[in-house]
């Protein structure tokens, strides 16, 4: 047998996530979280701040929550009820910079803490700003 | 005297007893299906550690003690084998009980590994008692294979859960049921399954092959054992491996179980495939299979560890996950072979 | 209305991320830098701040709306500075949540213990 028609047997035996009920779960989470979003920024925006200062509030608030959720243990328990519902929003971004920091504390804080605290937040920092460089470099020569 | 027979199998015509085993699991195994069978259930799946490494290392001593005590003897050589780095778990789990051993790896395929070299050593007169010995912990596996504990994702349904806890047999020359009467030694199979969330997968390939080979080096039938148990394929690999036994010619739906099937309960535990990892046949054979061959409910069986080569490089790597089984024949009278 | 449409249009972001999850292998560290990615493109290209002018929170709170940060950083660096903003813009637009994160986790870990799922 070779590994292509042992692959047509592997997927016919492996059951699908369930699609639907998985993206209703994501999308009433994830909607949720941007409500709460939406709530912090009306309250910012209502205290005075500018645009800019209230959604800057609204990122820092729901990342210092979801990093608390995840140093108790509950965020790993949103994320499985919710999957990406939990992991799109900035929310899901403090929770991949938070569980391992938790998670590699044991090894030490410099190559435990210090290092591992970047395992899933280091790419998504390096490949962000390497488009935002790469968006500047088309708006500078070619955009404005 | 221990024999090669056919391409791949070992058959021993003396006894070579298990006397005593022990098994040790964590919470949610112990809230399983077998729950009550296991000699100690943690309360706290840290014991009482510091980290989830040492905890796993703490459930090896223990395990190896209550094995002592259950057998009556302090063996000459451990076996021994786990999942983590450089065998770590084993090795701090047995430094302060003073007996030589030998680490081995072959992933959740470890404890078929160590009672067929176990067998060897007793057969061959090297030692009276061998104690065979693997472990796994489902906090230190999943940090090394594959995510942070905290890290809010969903596992896939073909995913496997790892066992936390150990499984121990006591290998022995005293001449008492049940007896390890042959083994067939896995080959390392690639059927190009590079999924490490789909190890049934790429463990049935391994498993099938063992089991063929195993029934035609012996020329015995699938029927002649009252089950054929696999350690840890969950429902994806068991499916799979009766297909490919099919392809062969060999029907074993009626006597198949599958260890990490048994050890969970899909529906209530959210498991998703089943268990997986070294202690999940190593407890069930110790929990479940060795006392109700103890008890004459099963008389003979095949007990079939599994288990999935890779390491966190080789994935990252893309390489594909590999597969090996050990085939342990375990009956309740020694077979006089003369093939 | 204004909570209806983050509410929709959030979840409908986080749709796409499951049907990426369970359609392909794609683990959620790669969603992740797939959407930041995204989002600064749709950024550079000027779409994203419609989106969010059209669902506020609900386009700002998912990960492509902080890719949508980096770019609009980027942009605002260059007119304010010129070509060094090419190279500023990113990483000062998303240096208070970035901060935040790794700030905040480092406390975490100070005070939790790890935790099994």
């Amino acid at each position: 047998m070779n590994s292509e028609s042992y692959d047509e047997m592997v997927k016919k035996a492996s059951p699908d996530s369930p699609l639907l009920k998985d993206c209703i779960r994501a999308f009433a989470v994830g909607g949720l979280i941007c409500v709460i979003g939406q709530m912090l920024t009306n309250f910012a925006l209502n205290y005075g701040l500018d645009e800019k200062s209230a959604a800057t509030f609204t990122s820092v608030t729901l990342i210092v929550a979801a990093s608390l959720l995840t140093g108790m243990g509950l965020y790993s328990k949103i994320g499985k009820f919710a999957g990406a519902g939990s992991v799109v929003p900035i929310t899901g971004f403090s929770n991949s910079v938070t569980s391992p920091a938790v998670e590699f504390k044991k090894e030490g804080y410099i190559l435990g803490l210090g290092s591992k605290i970047f395992i899933i937040a280091g790419p998504v920092i390096l490949y962000g700003v390497l488009t935002s460089v790469i968006v500047g470099m088309v708006y500078y020569f070619a955009g404005r | 005297m221990a024999k090669l027979t056919g391409a791949e199998t070992v058959v021993f015509s003396k006894p070579v007893s298990i006397t005593a085993t022990a098994s040790t699991v964590g919470t949610k195994e112990g809230d399983g299906p077998l729950g009550k069978l296991f000699d100690r259930v943690l309360t706290d799946n840290m014991a009482g550690e510091e980290t989830w490494e040492a905890a796993e290392s703490a459930i090896v001593k223990d395990d190896l003690s209550i094995l002592f005590e259950k057998s009556g003897v302090r063996p000459d050589f451990i076996i021994g084998g786990d999942l983590q780095n450089q065998c770590c778990g084993t090795n701090y789990g047995v430094k302060d009980i003073k007996i030589p051993t030998f680490g081995i790896f072959d992933a959740c395929a470890s404890f078929g590994e160590a009672l067929a070299l176990a067998a060897i050593m007793i057969d061959s007169g090297a030692a009276e008692n061998v104690a065979a010995e693997v472990s796994s912990h489902f906090c230190s596996a999943e940090r090394q294979f594959r995510f942070p504990l905290e890290l809010g994702n969903q596992r896939p349904q073909t995913s496997t859960y790892t066992v936390t806890g150990a499984g121990a047999a006591m290998v022995s020359s005293a001449d008492r049921p049940p007896y390890i009467t042959a083994f067939t030694a896995g080959k390392i199979t690639d059927y190009g399954v590079n999924d490490a969330n789909n190890m049934g997968a790429a463990m049935a390939p391994a498993a099938a092959e063992c089991i063929s080979s195993h029934l035609r080096d012996t020329v015995r039938d699938a029927a002649y054992y009252d089950l054929i148990v696999t350690g840890d394929l969950g429902y994806v690999g068991k499916e799979l491996l009766l297909q490919l036994l099919k392809k062969e010619g060999i029907d074993i739906a009626d006597n198949h179980i599958d260890c990490g099937i048994e050890i969970f309960d899909k529906a209530s535990q959210d498991t998703h495939s089943g268990g997986s990892g070294c202690a999940c046949s190593a407890a069930v054979f110790a929990a479940m299979l060795y006392k109700r061959l103890r008890n004459g409910e099963l008389k003979r069986i095949l007990f079939v560890p599994t288990g999935a080569l890779m390491s966190p490089t080789s994935i990252q790597e893309g390489k594909n996950i590999l597969g090996t089984a050990y085939a342990v024949a375990v009956e309740n009278e020694v077979i006089k072979w003369n093939i | 209305m204004e909570y209806l449409r983050a509410f929709a249009v959030g979840g409908l972001i986080c749709v796409i991320g499951q049907i990426l999850l369970d359609k392909t292998k794609l683990t959620s560290a790669r969603i992740l830098v797939l959407f930041v990615v995204a989002g600064c493109i749709l950024g550079g290209l000027g779409w994203y701040d419609r989106l969010i002018d059209f669902a506020g929170a609900g386009a700002a709170v998912p990960l492509p709306g902080f890719g949508n940060l980096l770019a609009r950083g980027v942009k605002e660096d260059i007119d304010t500075m010129g070509a060094m903003g090419i190279l500023t813009g990113g990483l000062k637009a998303g240096a208070a949540g970035i901060a935040a994160a790794i700030i905040s986790a480092f406390f975490m870990a100070m005070v939790f213990r790890p935790k099994e799922k």
